[in-house]
């Protein structure tokens, strides 16, 4: 079942990375990261299964940090809303040269 | 029956991440993100990792997409929402992109010819032992407060930066 778990995880973390670069949306780019890191979240439960807990101690982990990048990313979507009255990330372009 | 699972759970999962990335309605999006966590979260279950399933739900599927969904109600987005999928060259180029990640993972997952290292990996047994005498929390906690320790502080002074530092981005100028 581990090499059916990998894959599951790869065609997640695909999916999450195809949206990332294709949705205009700020906030469905943000919830295509978290899915990219449920898919790693994804394999790293698979192997624990065999190779020992820590897998899940790092998955514990991740979890926290998406949790406090969440938050903060949305403040900034938030804060830049509030300037140029959308999230869509074309928009956002003052610092392309 | 855990096979049966097992793919049940695993279809839903990536049929809604695809169904996600493809709505245009952000809603919508996030419901479809919502059903993922949540069939991710009994895969977890299927390995032993009850603890983990149970905070996938709370934290994530709770905590994080209500969040989420805060944020997309309080900009109302949640109504006259357009098409927000790039077109023409950007979408065949991230076609592109995905397209390579797949194979690069399908090459090393799948391994072509000679038997993945991990195939031969059989400590199944030992964690069944520990997670018998320690339970699904313990099993966890044990590392977490001895060879993890450090991490585990830090992690909270990440969580306590993170409330400090949304709190002073999302308010309004005084």
């Amino acid at each position: 079942m581990l090499t059916e778990a990998l894959v599951v995880s790869a065609v997640l973390f695909v999916v999450g990375t195809f949206g990332v670069l294709v949705r205009r949306n700020a906030i469905i780019m943000f919830l295509c990261i978290e899915l990219q890191l449920n898919a790693a979240n994804l394999a790293f439960v698979a192997f624990s299964r065999h190779l020992g807990i820590d897998g899940q101690i790092f998955v514990f982990f991740v979890m926290t940090v998406a949790a406090a990048e969440a938050a903060v990313g949305l403040a900034i979507i938030i804060a830049i809303f509030r300037h140029y009255q959308t999230v869509s990330v074309d928009n956002f372009n003052l610092l392309k040269w | 029956m855990t096979e049966i699972l097992f793919y049940v759970f695993s279809a839903v999962a990536v049929g809604s991440a695809i169904a996600m990335v493809t709505r245009s309605n952000p809603v919508a999006s996030l419901l479809f993100m919502v059903a993922t966590l949540a069939s991710v979260a009994g895969l977890y279950i299927l390995f032993e990792a009850h603890f983990l399933a149970a905070v996938q739900i709370i934290v994530y599927a709770g905590a994080i997409m209500v969040l989420f969904l805060f944020v997309i109600m309080l900009l109302n987005l949640g109504h006259d929402y357009q098409r927000d999928l790039k077109g023409g060259a950007w979408a065949i180029l991230s076609f592109i992109v995905a397209g390579a990640m797949a194979g690069v993972l399908a090459r090393q997952f799948g391994g072509t010819g000679a038997s993945p290292i991990y195939e031969h990996f059989r400590g199944a047994e030992k964690i069944d032992a520990l997670l018998a005498e320690q339970g699904a929390v313990g099993i966890i906690a044990h590392p977490l407060f001895t060879d993890y320790v450090v991490a585990f502080e830090l992690v909270g002074i990440l969580l306590l930066v993170a409330i400090v530092g949304a709190v002073a981005l999302a308010k309004r100028r005084v």
